[in-house]
């Protein structure tokens, strides 16, 4: 508990560090990594407490999130770039809405068959 | 809004949808705040497509909504239909879909020669590349689950050095990239090789193996999305990447420690193929199980004052978690205390089990882990094996000469009787003899799954009236 309050808080100062250069996008390759490593060590922390009965929905769930490379995809497909590169974009954008929409309405789904007592 | 108040609203944004996909996961570590995690993630989500499309640089939006139509329609469809027992694969497709979208984005970050950097070449060479490994791997996971490619280890000599060389080649592309990113040969290159690659390091991989695989794949895909987060430096795609990647890295070690194997020897054993060494007939062919028909195994369980029903993967084969139930139902309604013995490695994902049998709505607090019902057994009337062979195979605990020794089993032979329905005597996937087969107080109850279930149902239901 006490490993994972750290990494959150160094989380949001980096996160705070790097929001103050926001605009001018300056490539800070080194916060990333930081950030990188700190999230794996807190993700480490945090599914070791999932209980194998709930390692699927765990699965499904994070795989939902990874669907956060819809973020990318939706830059590479509204981009005023070569057409080839929007095609590319729009394939990915279809790939991780499929992932994020499906991941989380599965997820639920599943949750929701997980019951202590019956009624 | 002006744009440097859209850009602000589009870092906060970002920062609160990190927060939530934290606090999303650590709701799962219970089954009462589970719901609630998935929700907050939603949120989440949704908060980072807003800021996402509030970027100035953003013009084409008909590629967007077109992407996103047809993606949300094809993930609801999927959500909505797929029936539980065809879990496996649908995680192994959304995780190629994944890592596809983290692929296709590379490719169009590259083909765009916005690459000036060395630092951002190498990261794009290993998004294109996990992402492109991990489509193909989890497409060739996908057939063997659907018995569409052989999921017995397809093997060839020299496997593992090829596969090894490969891997290293494909490292050196990308090191040469850096020094040369505007050679497109390396890198479409290096885009086949890794296409291929995905093929390569799965085909060797058994069918009981399949809950590490899945795993694996999945911390690919989250790896390739926080490599995606490098490219655009962009923080809530590194960050719920690292979470994913981290997801399925400890689940995969957590198969492995269940299987007692190094998760080099998953990966580059082809562990699961039909070997006998030669000169040494098979063992079961000396002796002979006790044999029993339906009426039997009914008497014996309708005498029961306490059952431990422990499924395989041939539960989930012949579907019959429907039909356990009932047979659950009747034993309770008959005065018998009953709970599900779960191994971790039952099954051909991490959680197979406890999602079948929820989907048939045992409660959860009846689905037992391994640690803590083995102390049990001795002191069980009836063991109903479902389907399971090796993680209840005695051998793995006391014969030091067998190749699953040192696996933590189920210790259902302690129990005072064991009935195993099964369809018929052939070794496991580990191809290793089970003696448990063999022991007095076992009962082989031979058929299919779901057959035999009903059948005891059917057989019971009739005794009470």
């Amino acid at each position: 508990m006490t490993t994972s309050l750290l990494v959150v808080s160094s989380m949001v100062v980096l996160g705070a560090a790097e929001m103050g250069d926001a605009p001018t996008h300056s490539p800070s390759i080194l916060a990333s990594f930081y950030i990188f490593v700190l999230a794996s060590i807190l993700g480490y922390q945090l599914i070791t407490r999932v209980p194998p009965l709930l390692h699927t929905p765990l699965m499904s769930g994070t795989n939902a999130i990874s669907g956060i490379s819809l973020v990318g995809s939706l830059v590479a497909a509204g981009l005023e770039q070569p057409l080839l590169c929007n095609m590319l974009g729009f394939l990915a954008v279809a790939c991780s809405m499929c992932n994020v929409v499906g991941g989380f309405m599965i997820t639920d789904r599943m949750l929701k068959m997980f019951k202590k007592e019956e009624e | 809004m002006t744009v440097e108040f859209k850009e602000y609203f589009t870092e906060a944004a970002y920062l609160v949808a990190s927060v939530l996909f934290i606090l999303g996961i650590r709701d799962l570590s219970s089954a009462e705040t589970a719901r609630r995690g998935n929700f907050l993630a939603q949120i989440g989500m949704f908060l980072a497509i807003v800021g996402t499309l509030l970027n100035q640089e953003i013009v084409k939006f008909e590629w967007i909504i077109a992407g996103m139509v047809i993606g949300s329609l094809t993930g609801a469809v999927m959500a909505i239909f797929m029936p539980m027992t065809a879990m496996p694969e649908r995680i192994a497709i959304v995780n190629g879909l994944g890592g596809a979208a983290s692929c296709l984005v590379g490719i169009s970050e590259y083909y765009r020669h916005e690459i000036d950097l060395p630092f951002k070449m190498g990261v794009v060479g290993f998004e294109v590349m996990l992402g492109a490994l991990t489509f193909t791997g989890s497409m060739i996971a996908f057939g063997k689950l659907r018995g569409l490619v052989n999921s017995s280890p397809v093997t060839y000599k020299r496997q593992n050095a090829v596969n090894i060389s490969w891997a290293v080649l494909m490292l050196a592309l990308i090191a040469c990239l850096v020094y040369f990113p505007s050679q497109a040969v390396l890198f479409y290159l290096l885009l086949v090789m890794a296409i291929a690659f995905g093929v390569m390091f799965v085909l060797p991989i058994g069918g009981a193996d399949m809950p590490v695989v899945i795993a694996m794949l999945n911390a690919y895909s989250g790896l390739a999305a926080a490599a995606t987060g490098f490219v655009l430096d962009n923080k809530v795609l590194i960050i719920a990447g690292a979470l994913d990647g981290s997801s399925g890295l400890l689940l995969s070690i957590l198969m492995c420690r269940a299987m007692n194997r190094s998760i080099v020897n998953v990966l580059f054993g082809a562990v699961g193929q039909v070997i006998r060494p030669s000169g040494q007939p098979a063992k079961t062919s000396d002796r002979e199980p006790n044999k029993i028909m339906g009426e039997e195994a009914a008497e014996i369980l309708a005498r029961a004052k306490s059952v431990i029903i422990t499924p395989g993967y041939g539960m989930a084969a012949a579907g019959a978690q429907f039909a356990v139930r009932e047979l659950a139902d009747l034993l309770k309604a008959n005065g018998a205390t009953v709970k599900y013995a779960i191994h971790p490695v039952a099954g051909r994902m991490p959680g197979h089990m406890n999602v079948l049998l929820a989907d048939a709505k045992v409660p959860y607090n009846e689905l037992v882990e391994m640690d803590e019902i083995n102390p049990q057994f001795s002191e069980t009337d009836v063991v109903l094996v479902m389907g399971a062979n090796d993680v209840v195979n005695p051998a793995a605990r006391d014969s030091e000469g067998s190749p699953i020794y040192g696996m933590p089993i189920l210790n259902v032979d302690q129990a005072k009787t064991v009935i195993i329905i099964k369809r018929s005597m052939s070794p496991g996937f580990a191809g290793i003899d089970n003696e448990l087969f063999l022991m007095p107080h076992t009962h082989m109850f031979f058929g299919d799954g779901k057959a035999a279930a009903e059948k005891l149902v059917e057989i019971l239901k009739q005794k009470e009236t």
